[in-house]
C-alpha cells in the first residue's frame, strides 16, 4: 500500500523491489499490510465453507456435502475464521497503528515481527492441505474433543501441527506488541496517555503468551494419544476425556477476550472521533479491560456445564462468568455516554462502531443466558450458542475491524474510501447479518443442535432466513474489497493529515500516507 | 546498511525469518508424514531440521555480528531484555499445562473413575496407577518379573542427583556470570564451561534412567496416566534441557573466541535465564512427579 509514495523519506532505507521486498521485510507497515490481506483472504476462505454449511442447511435432509465434509466444514471454517481471519487481522491493525500511537518508528523486534507472519501462509497451507488427504479434514469441530480427535486420519495431525504453528506465530506476534508498547513509547507518552487501541492490544498480547501454550500442550497431549501409546484423555488407562476440555477451554476463554479486546480497543478509538468528545471514563476503561483479562482464567469450564462437574465447580463457573458482565457493562457505558451530547456524525466508521455496541451488547446478554447453569443445559450444544458467538465475533470482532478498515484506510493509503458505497456495505451487511443469525436464537431455544447436516422439519422456516442472509452477507463483502480497492489504487479524493475533524493522537498527525519510518526522532507528548 | 537513528536500531530486511518457516513447515510436515507412516518422512524432517540449522546459523550469526559491531544500544538491550522474558513465560505456560493435566488427574479424575462403579468396577485409583486396564503397580525401583507389571522410579536415586546437578549448574553459571562482570575471562569459560558439563552429566543420567524404566521396570509412555504424565513432563523438561546445553555450549564458544563485555553481555544473560528456567521446572518435577 505504501509502495508508491515512500521515496522522498526513506532515504536511509534499502530495500529490495518486488516479491523479495514482502519476503523480507522488516518494516511494521509491510507486515501489517500482509497480515490484513491474510486475514482478509482467509475471511473469504472461511466464508465459502460457511456458505457450503448454509447450502446444506437450506432445507432438511442431505444435498450438497456429505456428513463427513459436513463436519471437516464446520471444524474448519471455525479454525480459519478464528486463527487466520479475526486474529491475524487484528494483528495487522497492531503492526500498523500501534508504532504510530505511541510515537516509535517501527516495532520493537522487527525480523521476529516478518516470521511471526510468514509461518501463518505455511500453517494454513497444512490446516487446508487436511482436506486432500484420506479421511479428510479433521471433523471433531474446532474444539478437537477427544475422544473424537483421537480418531481420524492423518488430516488431524496436520490440524494439529498447523496449530502448533499458529501458535508459534501468536506467542511471538504477542512478544513483539508487549516489548514495543513497554519499551518504544516516545518520550512522555506515559502508559494512561496510552489510546485504548494499545492498551486493549497489551493485555491481549499477554492474554496470547499466556493461553497459547497451554493448547499447544493440549494438541500435544493429543499427538501423543493419537500415535505414542499415551493414556491422557483414555479411562482405560487412568486418563479423562474431560481432562481435554478443561485444558483445551484454559486456553479457550482467554482466547474469547484476544478476539474480542482489541475489538473494544477500535471502538474506543472510533466512538470519541465522531462525537468529538474525549473519551468517557478512559482509566475505568484501562481497568474494565485489565478485570475482563483476570476474570477470563478463572471462568474456562462455562463451556462444559453439561460434562458432569460437582455442583460447587458449576456454581462457582457460573458466578465468575457473571461477573464478567460488569467490567463489559462498564465498557458499554462509557461507549454511550461518550456519545452523551456530543457532536455526532455518521461516517461508515461510526456506524460500524455504534453497530459493535449495540449488536455485541445483544451477543453479550445471550451470553449472561448462557452463563446460567440450569438455562445452559437446555441451550448447551443448541443453535442458540451458534447465534451467540456470532454475534460477538462477528458483529463485535469483525464489524469493529470493518469499521477499523474505513477509520484508518485514509491514513495509510492517502485516499478517502467512497463513503457513499461504505455506507451501503454497512447496512447490507447489519441487515444480512441480523437476517443471518437472529433467527439462530429461536432455532436453538426450540432445541436444534448444532453441527448437524440435517434437521428436523419444523425447524426449516428459520433455516431458510437464515440461508438467504447468509449469502447476502457473503456477495456483500465483495463489496467492501471493491471499497478497499479503489481507495488503494489512489484515484479517489486526497486524505488530509488529521482525516477526521475529530481524530485525536498521534498517528494523526504524520502524512497520510504516513513514511516508511514513521518517527525518525521520537515526538514529545504533552 | 542497517539504518540507526538515534536510540532506534531499524534491522535491514532479512531472508531468514522466511527460512524459518520453509523448516518449520518442512518439520512439521516430515513429522506428520512419520505418525501415519510414510516412509520419505525420516528424510523430510532431516530436511527440515538442516533448514532450521541452516537458519539459526544465519540468523542468530547475524544478531551476533551486529551485537559485537555495538550496534544494539540501551534501549534495544532492554527489547531483548523483554522479549526473552516473555518468552520464558510462554514456555512455563506450556510446562503449566502439563503440570494441570498431572494435578486433575491425580487429584480429581481418578478418585472419581475409582469411585463409580459402573464403567470400571473394583478399579482402586491411588497414584502411581496405569488406569483400570493397565499394568500393575509393584514396588518402586524393582524389576517387574511379568509384563503386566510397572514399576517407578524413586525420588532418592537418581533423581536426587540430578537435582543437585542442576541446582549446582546454576550456581556455576552465575559464578560465570559474576567473573564476566569482572571481566575474568578466565574464569568465566571455566565456570561456564563446568556448567555445560553438568548439563550433559544431566542428560546423561536422564537418558540412563529412561532405559532402565523401559527395560527393567515396565515403565513405558504406554504405562497408563502415569506413565504419561512422567514421560511427557520429564521429556519436554529434558528437550529444554538440551536446547539449554546446546545454548550455553554456543555461549561458551563465543566466550573463548572474545565475545561479550563486562557492561554488556545480553546473548550470555538470557541463556543463564534460560538455564534457571529449566532448573527451576526441575524442581517442580522433582517434587511433584518423583517425591510426592
Amino acid at each position: 500500500m505504501s509502495a508508491a509514495h515512500t521515496e522522498a523519506h526513506d532515504h536511509h532505507d534499502h530495500r529490495p523491489s518486488g516479491i523479495m521486498r514482502w519476503l523480507t521485510t522488516t518494516n511494521h507497515k509491510d507486515i501489517g499490510t500482509m497480515y490484513l490481506i491474510f486475514s482478509l483472504t482467509m475471511f473469504f476462505v472461511g466464508g465459502i465453507m460457511a456458505l457450503a454449511i448454509r447450502a446444506e442447511l437450506f432445507q432438511p435432509g442431505l444435498q450438497v456435502v456429505n456428513p463427513e465434509l459436513f463436519n471437516s466444514l464446520t471444524t474448519l471454517h471455525a479454525l480459519i475464521m478464528i486463527f487466520g481471519a479475526i486474529m491475524p487481522g487484528f494483528v495487522g491493525f497492531a503492526n500498523w497503528l500501534i508504532p504510530m500511537m505511541i510515537g516509535a518508528p517501527d516495532m520493537a523486534l522487527p525480523r521476529m515481527n516478518n516470521w511471526s507472519f510468514w509461518i501463518l501462509p505455511f500453517a494454513f497451507a497444512m490446516l487446508l492441505g487436511s482436506l486432500f488427504t484420506v479421511g479428510g479434514g479433521p471433523a471433531s469441530g474446532w474444539t478437537l474433543y477427544a475422544p473424537l480427535s483421537v480418531q481420524g486420519g492423518a488430516g488431524v495431525d496436520m490440524t494439529i501441527l498447523s496449530i502448533h504453528m499458529m501458535g508459534i506465530s501468536s506467542v511471538l506476534g504477542a512478544i513483539n506488541i508487549i516489548v514495543t508498547i513497554m519499551n518504544m513509547r516516545a518520550p512522555g507518552m506515559n502508559l494512561m496517555k496510552m489510546p485504548l487501541f494499545v492498551w486493549t492490544w497489551l493485555i491481549t498480547a499477554f492474554l496470547l503468551i499466556a493461553a497459547m501454550p497451554v493448547l499447544a500442550g493440549a494438541v500435544t497431549m493429543l499427538l501423543t494419544d493419537r500415535h505414542f501409546g499415551t493414556a491422557f484423555f483414555d479411562p482405560a488407562g487412568g486418563g479423562d476425556p474431560v481432562l481435554f476440555q478443561h485444558i483445551f477451554w484454559f486456553f479457550g476463554h482467554p482466547e474469547v477476550y484476544i478476539l474480542i479486546l482489541p475489538a473494544f480497543g477500535i471502538v474506543s478509538q472510533i466512538v470519541p472521533t465522531f462525537s468529538r468528545k474525549p473519551l468517557f471514563g478512559y482509566d475505568s476503561m484501562v481497568f474494565a479491560t485489565a478485570g475482563i483479562a483476570f476474570l477470563s482464567f478463572i471462568v474456562w469450564a462455562h463451556h462444559m456445564f453439561t460434562v458432569g462437574m460437582p455442583l460447587a465447580g458449576e456454581l462457582f463457573f457460573m458466578y465468575a462468568t457473571m461477573l464478567i458482565a460488569v467490567p463489559t457493562g462498564v465498557k458499554v457505558f462509557n461507549w454511550v455516554a461518550t456519545m452523551w451530547r456530543g457532536s455526532i456524525t455518521l461516517e461508515t466508521p461510526m456506524l460500524f462502531a455504534l453497530a459493535v455496541v449495540f449488536l455485541f451488547t445483544i451477543g453479550g446478554l445471550s451470553g449472561l443466558m448462557l452463563a446460567i447453569v440450569p438455562a445452559d443445559f437446555q441451550y448447551h450444544d443448541t443453535y442458540f450458542v451458534v447465534a451467540h458467538f456470532h454475534y460477538v465475533l462477528f458483529a463485535g470482532s469483525i464489524m469493529s475491524m470493518m469499521g477499523a478498515t474505513y477509520y484508518w484506510l485514509p491514513k495509510w493509503t492517502g485516499r478517502m474510501y467512497n463513503e457513499g458505497l461504505g455506507k451501503t456495505h454497512f447496512w447490507l451487511t447489519t441487515i444480512f447479518f441480523n437476517v443471518t443469525f437472529f433467527p439462530q436464537h429461536f432455532l436453538g431455544l426450540a432445541g436444534m443442535p448444532r453441527r448437524i447436516p440435517d434437521y428436523s422439519v419444523q425447524f426449516t422456516e428459520f433455516n431458510i432466513i437464515s440461508s438467504i442472509g447468509a449469502f447476502g452477507l457473503g456477495l456483500v463483502q465483495l463489496l467492501f474489497v471493491y471499497i478497499i480497492i479503489q481507495a488503494v489504487r489512489g484515484k479517489n479524493e486526497k486524505a488530509t493529515a488529521q482525516v477526521w475533524e475529530g481524530a485525536d493522537g498521534l498517528e494523526w498527525t504524520v502524512d497520510s500516507p504516513p513514511p516508511y519510518h514513521t518517527f525518525e526522532s521520537p515526538p514529545t507528548v504533552k | 546498511m542497517s539504518a540507526s537513528n538515534g536510540d532506534y536500531f531499524l534491522p535491514d530486511p532479512s531472508p531468514w525469518p522466511l527460512v524459518a518457516s520453509v523448516g518449520l513447515f518442512t518439520l512439521a510436515g516430515g513429522f506428520v508424514m512419520l505418525v501415519n507412516e510414510v516412509n520419505m518422512a525420516p528424510w523430510v524432517m532431516l530436511a527440515g531440521g538442516l533448514i532450521i540449522a541452516f537458519m539459526m546459523f544465519g540468523w542468530f550469526g547475524i544478531v551476533v555480528l551486529e551485537s559485537e559491531a555495538g550496534k544494539y544500544n540501551a534501549h534495544v538491550d532492554t527489547s531483548f531484555r523483554m522479549g526473552m522474558l516473555w518468552f520464558i513465560f510462554s514456555e512455563v505456560m506450556f510446562f503449566g499445562g502439563f503440570f494441570g493435566a498431572l494435578f486433575y488427574l491425580r487429584n480429581l479424575s481418578i478418585p472419581w473413575l475409582a469411585e463409580t462403579d459402573i464403567l470400571w468396577m473394583g478399579f482402586e485409583g491411588g497414584w502411581p496407577t496405569a488406569g483400570p486396564m493397565g499394568a500393575e503397580l509393584i514396588a518402586a525401583d524393582t524389576p517387574i518379573s511379568s509384563p503386566g507389571q510397572f514399576s517407578t522410579i524413586g525420588a532418592w536415586g537418581i533423581p536426587v542427583w540430578n537435582t543437585l546437578i542442576l541446582l549446582t549448574s546454576s550456581v556455576t553459571v552465575t559464578i560465570a556470570h559474576w567473573e564476566l562482570k569482572k571481566n575474568n575471562r578466565l574464569g568465566l569459560i571455566v565456570w561456564l564451561a563446568i556448567t555445560v558439563l553438568l548439563g550433559f552429566l544431566f542428560l546423561y543420567l536422564q537418558g540412563f534412567e529412561y532405559a532402565h524404566a523401559y527395560a527393567d521396570l515396565g515403565l513405558t509412555l504406554g504405562t497408563g496416566v502415569y506413565g504419561a504424565t512422567f514421560f511427557m513432563l520429564t521429556g519436554f523438561h529434558g528437550f529444554h534441557v538440551t536446547i539449554g546445553a546446546i545454548i550455553l555450549l554456543v555461549i561458551l564458544i563465543r566466550c573463548i573466541r572474545g565475545h561479550f563485555k563486562p557492561d554488556h553481555h545480553f546473548g550470555f544473560e538470557a541463556a543463564a535465564w534460560y538455564w534457571h528456567f529449566v532448573d527451576t521446572v526441575w524442581v517442580g518435577l522433582f517434587i511433584f512427579v518423583y517425591v510426592v
